[in-house]
Parts: structure tokens; C-alpha cells; sequence
């Protein structure tokens, strides 16, 4: 069991310190801040990594921070082997939403990726099934965004009073 | 029985009009498509279920709306679902009746105001006969609603006008805006 102090330190020593960050707040867990374009082998690295192991994705999710005008990924890992826990953050701008997939990694990424995309808009690069997952197909925007406006009318339904 | 006019006790034979003996047959074998949308079809499954038992109205579930007579509305139904609704409603032969249960589907419900994906009121897309309050509402109420649909079966004619109650509310509204005026 490491504490996430030890897991960035570990991670540091193999990736150096250019891409990764380690953050904390006074309230709430700890994160390791990654570049997008890093995300995949440092993914990689801590599932494989015999004295991490994180074998489990417990969660994805997506964020939308309007005043930076970017959106995010958290991932929450867990290691049932050795029974430690990290998060892991990606940032990237409104415009250009491009994270790539961990679906290789975890499967569990799949169904949870296709939900950040539909609810947040990041595109996750390589994804195999990448399509909304809750909303239908033809819906437009994506209804977690901090702008959001909804559409008036879906296939000639009111969506409003 | 109170409708008979007349029983021929020897023969077995009734004589009453045919509009009651249809309204009679209707209302008593109230059979329902088989479908819930949300927590509310959890109420209606216990109405279904022994303690509450449907069956003793004649309420039986039906698997397909070819067969079935009224649909309950029991949950929340979300814009992809509307259509659906929609569909199945068309798929129904007549007469066919309609029963909105619970808050979301009278109205939206707890999502009314930021629900994005719900539709404000199944009623925007198909006609509704009875409408049974309640988050969601208790099983006495939903066989309240089906008593009263079965009160506005029984005054129904085969020549009249099918909402003669409606148009008369219609009328007296635009009576009393004349009066305004
Ligand atoms: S009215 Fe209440 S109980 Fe019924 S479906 Fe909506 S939220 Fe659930």
C-alpha cells in the first residue's frame, strides 16, 4: 500500500516531472495533474507496475470549466492488490477536446468515456465505439456544459413547458 | 345489475341496450399494456401484484398494444421515450384509453424545471383520459383513476359526440369570455 505521495514519486522517476503534477487542496484527495498526450502510457504504467498495480478504473468522469474555458477527465483508479487508491486530471481547452483513450487499458473505459463524450463533449482519439451513450444520436450539445442551452424542439417535440 | 331492464329468469335471456351492454363489456375487462418508465411502475407492479390484485377488475396486462385497451403512463418519459409512446399508442385499436400516472408523466414532474431530457407532460403527445397525482402515487390512487375511467366508459354512446362532457366545459369557457368582453 502506497500513499499518493509514493505513487507520484514513483511515477515521477520513471515519466520526470515535465508532465505530471501533484496537487492538493485542504479538503478532499490529492490528484496527479497529467498532459493529455501522456495520459495513455502513464495509464499503462500504473496498471502494470508491480508495486502499483492499479487493475481497477472506478470511475471517469468529465468536467466543464467554464471561466478557463476548458474541459476535464478525473480518473479514479484503485489497486484491489495492494488496496491504494489515486485520481488522476486532465485539462484541455474548449476547442480542440482531444484526450486519448485508456479503453486499452481498462474496458471499463468504454461505456464511461462514451459518457464523458455525450454529457461533457471530450473526444477520447481511438475510442472503438465512440458515440453518445444516454441521449439519442441526433441530440444536440452536451447537456452538462456550464452554456449549455437546450434545444427547443426534439423531432418536432416541445422540450419545454 | 342494475342496467337490465328486464330478466327472463326462464330463458336466460337479458334485453338491454346494445351502447350499455358494449360500455358494460369495456369497463370490466380493462386490459393494459405491459410496460413501466420509471420508480412509478414499481406502484403499479404492487397494484398488479396480490394485495392490491387489478385482476379482481378485470384489469389484466397485455404484452402487445394490439391487444391491449389502455395504456398506463408510469414514469418519466424522457424525449427518446416520447416517440416510442407515441408509436404504441398508434398501435393500439380503438376505443383506447389513456391513463397518466404520477407527476412525471402529468407534468414532468421533479424534472419540470431542469429536466432537459424530459418531456413536460405525456399529454403533449398523446390524448389522455385520467390523470393520477402522486410521486409516485399510492396503488389506491391509480385504482381510483381506474374507477374513474371506467365512470367515463359507462357514459359513453356508440352515435354521440365522444367528448360531449369536454365540449360542454369548452362551451361554458368561451361563454363565460364572452361575458367579459
Ligand atoms: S412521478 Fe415520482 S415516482 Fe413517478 S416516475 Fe416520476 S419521479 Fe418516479
Amino acid at each position: 500500500m502506497k500513499t499518493p505521495e509514493e505513487i507520484f514519486e514513483h511515477l515521477t522517476s520513471q515519466f520526470g516531472e515535465d508532465e505530471l503534477s501533484f496537487e492538493s487542496r485542504d479538503i478532499g484527495q490529492p490528484w496527479i495533474a497529467v498532459q493529455a498526450s501522456k495520459i495513455r502510457e502513464v495509464s499503462k504504467f500504473l496498471r502494470d507496475e508491480p508495486d502499483l498495480l492499479f487493475n481497477t478504473l472506478m470511475c471517469l468522469s468529465g468536467v466543464h470549466y467554464p471561466k478557463e474555458e476548458e474541459l476535464g477527465v478525473a480518473y479514479h483508479l484503485n489497486s484491489t492488490r495492494h488496496n491504494h487508491s489515486i485520481a488522476l486530471k486532465v485539462r484541455v481547452p474548449e476547442n480542440e477536446p482531444n484526450v486519448p483513450s485508456v479503453e486499452s487499458i481498462w474496458k471499463t473505459a468504454n461505456w464511461h468515456e462514451r459518457e464523458a463524450w455525450d454529457m461533457t463533449g471530450v473526444v477520447f482519439d481511438d475510442h472503438p465505439n465512440h458515440k453518445r451513450i444516454l441521449l439519442p444520436e441526433d441530440w444536440e450539445g452536451h447537456p452538462l456544459r456550464k452554456d449549455y442551452v437546450q434545444q427547443e424542439f426534439y423531432q418536432g417535440i416541445p422540450t419545454g413547458e | 345489475m342494475g342496467m337490465l331492464d328486464k330478466k327472463y329468469h326462464d330463458s336466460n335471456i337479458i334485453i338491454v341496450s346494445l351502447e350499455k351492454a358494449l360500455n358494460w363489456a369495456r369497463k370490466n375487462s380493462l386490459w393494459y399494456e405491459q410496460f413501466g418508465l420509471a420508480c412509478c411502475a414499481i406502484e403499479m407492479m404492487a397494484t398488479a401484484a396480490s394485495r392490491y390484485d387489478f385482476d379482481r377488475f378485470g384489469i389484466l396486462p397485455r404484452s402487445s398494444p394490439r391487444q391491449a385497451d389502455v395504456m398506463i403512463v408510469a414514469g418519466t418519459v424522457t424525449l427518446k421515450m416520447a416517440s416510442r409512446i407515441e408509436r404504441l399508442y398508434e398501435q393500439m385499436s380503438e376505443p383506447r384509453y389513456v391513463i397518466s400516472m404520477g407527476s412525471c408523466s402529468n407534468c414532468g414532474g421533479p424534472y419540470w424545471e431542469h429536466g432537459y431530457h424530459v418531456l413536460k407532460g405525456v399529454d403533449k403527445v398523446i390524448p389522455v383520459d385520467v390523470y393520477v397525482p402522486g410521486c409516485p402515487p399510492r396503488p389506491e390512487a391509480l385504482l381510483e383513476g381506474f374507477l374513474k375511467l371506467q365512470e367515463k366508459i359507462t357514459g359513453e354512446t356508440i352515435i354521440g359526440e365522444k367528448d360531449k362532457d369536454l365540449e360542454a366545459v369548452k362551451a361554458e369557457i368561451i361563454d363565460s369570455n364572452k361575458d367579459e368582453d
